[in-house]
């Protein structure tokens, strides 16, 4: 029970950024329309590609004589990019055709 | 001052993470939404590889494999994400969340074996000193936990996302059997109970320190692989009885999992622009899922638990009713004269790739005077906004797009509805048969219009698995075919009208 509560104490800021971050994650998104659905739950999976941080930390620390942590770095490093990049490609893809949707429409009204 | 630079990044990215997401739900400024996130990932990336110091102040090595890790995985990335059909874009989105839990997971399992090696090395050569040891225990048992909830939710989010992936490109079919629920339980009691095992083991472990401790360190160690596996098991269970039609929320869903899974990663690494990132995803994942399951008029649990259709469509099935078809030319020329006609378009646009043809379909009638209006159910497809997206595609004009709600008003006063491969979007036992699986689900009143010519391949039940009697209805006439090369054979007969 005391090791828990230290625990909160040394960990106090992370604790409120994880609930500070719940409230603004809902509300930021609240009122999406349903079109655009996709698009933001693939945005979102592009930002969780943050974890690619953790991975390069790992790899850089990695001892040269490690093979295992080596490996799986390497690994991490290109899944979690895979995550990233690809994730914000794809999303770029989808708004691109809401976009040029847009210019037609002001294209016409004008 | 380096490491206040990073701090400055990963403050920077935090913020683009929140304004990105802020930005992602306004249909005008989504796409800068998207570009200002990129743009915060991309400082954060580069700030941690160039100016990150561990707590001895040292710098990162390995600059090789990490650039050459980023150079495959961003050419893998960007070709696929390039070259992916707008159809395939859902099981896109899903194989690159996979990624990132399994990245996780791998993060997991690497500093766990880190944490392992550092406590063999603790215990072995100095016995006596046993205030050091212990202290060094309570420091990482809160570690090892974070390490455990990132390996269990990665991994879970991995499998998952790969079954889902499989799902929606059709490798993989939807497979259950019976206490299926039971084992799922019973496989998340197996992980829970590695987890507080490995707890309470670790700790007992190293406050009696002796010469035990080598074996218990395999012992906890193929636990932790137990776990690892058991997790993985768990995913794929886990999706693996949701029908298809469901993927979007069971992605969604993952997707805010993997989200967690990364924010661990901010704990261990005390790291905040993980943290901020993944617990943001968490949190807005969990929302979007919700707002997907509204959508379609469904609650989660029964998403979950009640795979779709399951028992009901086998009940469904016998009242087929008797319906008519209708020639290519007979359908051209009704919609050639109608003064009004609304498409309805479906998974099976999505299928053929029709849109383009659909658009030509559109023009020509156009051109004859025809007033041409799509009407767009906000789940039609397999994803909420698909048709818009591939319509969009097409260069179909946005104000031709109808909602649900516009599209339903006009339904009476329209001649001709066009239905291309949708059905349970168009259901009406949505709203007159309790016992059906989508019931309560609002639909496109496709009813109330004069004629409906509906386009499916063939007589088979939709997604959902349901029969759907508006096809055998009075004023329904099948045009059976693939939609790409029904539209084209019907632009060809208009234009010889």
């Amino acid at each position: 029970m005391n090791s828990f509560l230290s625990w909160i104490t040394t960990n106090q800021q992370m604790i409120y950024i994880v609930i500070l971050m719940i409230f603004i994650g809902i509300e930021v998104i609240g009122r999406v329309p349903s079109v655009l659905h996709t698009p933001l739950m693939s945005g979102a999976n592009a930002i969780h590609g943050v974890v690619i941080i953790g991975a390069i930390i790992v790899m850089g620390k990695a001892e040269p004589g490690n093979y295992l942590a080596l490996i799986l770095g390497f690994l991490a490093v290109i899944l979690g990019t895979l995550n990233v990049v690809g994730g914000f490609v794809v999303t770029d893809r989808m708004l691109e055709m809401f976009r040029s949707k847009s210019k037609n429409q002001k294209a016409r009204s004008k | 001052m380096e490491i206040n630079i990073l701090t400055l990044c990963y403050l920077i990215g935090s913020i683009t993470f929140i304004l990105g997401l802020k930005m992602l739900s306004n249909p005008a400024t989504a796409r800068r939404g998207n570009l200002i996130a990129a743009f915060g990932m991309l400082l954060a990336i580069l700030g941690t590889i160039f100016l990150y110091r561990d707590d001895r102040g040292n710098r990162l090595h390995n600059y090789g494999w990490i650039f050459g890790g980023i150079l495959i995985g961003g050419t893998i990335g960007t070709l696929a994400a390039k070259k992916v059909k707008m159809t395939a874009m859902p099981e896109m989105v899903s194989m690159f969340n996979g990624m990132g839990g399994a990245c996780a997971a791998l993060i997991s399992i690497v500093e766990f074996n880190r944490l392992i090696n550092d406590l063999s090395f603790t215990i072995n050569p100095r016995l006596s000193d046993l205030t050091l040891v212990s202290l060094k225990t309570y420091l990482s048992k809160g570690e090892l936990l974070i390490i455990l909830i990132g390996l269990v939710i990665g991994s879970i989010s991995f499998a998952g996302s790969m079954i889902a992936w499989g799902k929606l490109n059709g490798t993989i079919k939807d497979y259950s059997f019976k206490g299926q629920h039971l084992l799922n339980l019973l496989f998340l009691f197996m992980i829970l109970a590695g987890i507080v095992y490995l707890m309470i083991d670790i700790s007992k472990g190293f406050v009696l320190v002796s010469g035990v401790h080598i074996t218990t360190l395999h012992w906890v160690k193929s636990i932790f692989y137990g776990v690892f596996a058991f997790a993985l098991l768990y995913g794929i269970l886990f999706v693996m009885p949701i029908g298809g039609a469901d993927m979007p929320v069971v992605i969604s869903i993952l997707n805010s999992f993997t989200g967690v899974a990364a924010a661990c990663g901010g704990f261990l690494y005390n790291n905040k622009v993980m943290l901020t990132g993944g617990i943001l995803v968490g949190a807005a994942g969990t929302l979007l899922t919700i707002l997907m399951c509204k959508a379609m008029n469904r609650s989660l649990g029964n998403v979950l638990i009640g795979s779709f259709g399951g028992g009901s469509a086998a009940a469904a099935k016998k009242q087929q009713g008797a319906y008519k078809e209708i020639t290519l030319s007979d359908a051209a020329v009704v919609m050639a004269y109608a003064e009004k006609v609304m498409i309805v378009p479906g998974y099976g646009l999505a299928v053929a790739q029709a849109q383009h043809a659909c658009h030509d379909l559109e023009k020509i009638l156009t051109d004859r005077g025809v007033d041409v209006k799509y009407a767009i159910h906000p789940v039609a497809g397999r994803m909420p906004g698909h048709m818009n997206v591939l319509l969009a595609e097409a260069d179909v004009s946005y104000d031709q797009l109808e909602e649900m709600e516009q599209a339903n008003e006009e339904f009476p006063s329209t001649d001709v509805v066009l239905i291309l491969g949708a059905n349970d979007v168009v259901n009406p036992a949505a709203k007159t048969d309790p016992s059906s699986p989508i019931y309560g689900m609002p639909i496109l009143d496709v009813e109330l219009a004069k004629t409906i010519i509906v386009n499916k391949r063939s007589m088979k039940p939709g997604y959902a698995g349901i029969e759907n009697e508006l096809f055998s209805a009075k004023k329904t006439s099948m045009l059976f075919g693939d939609a790409k090369k029904v539209l084209q054979d019907l632009i060809a007969e208009i234009k010889q009208l």
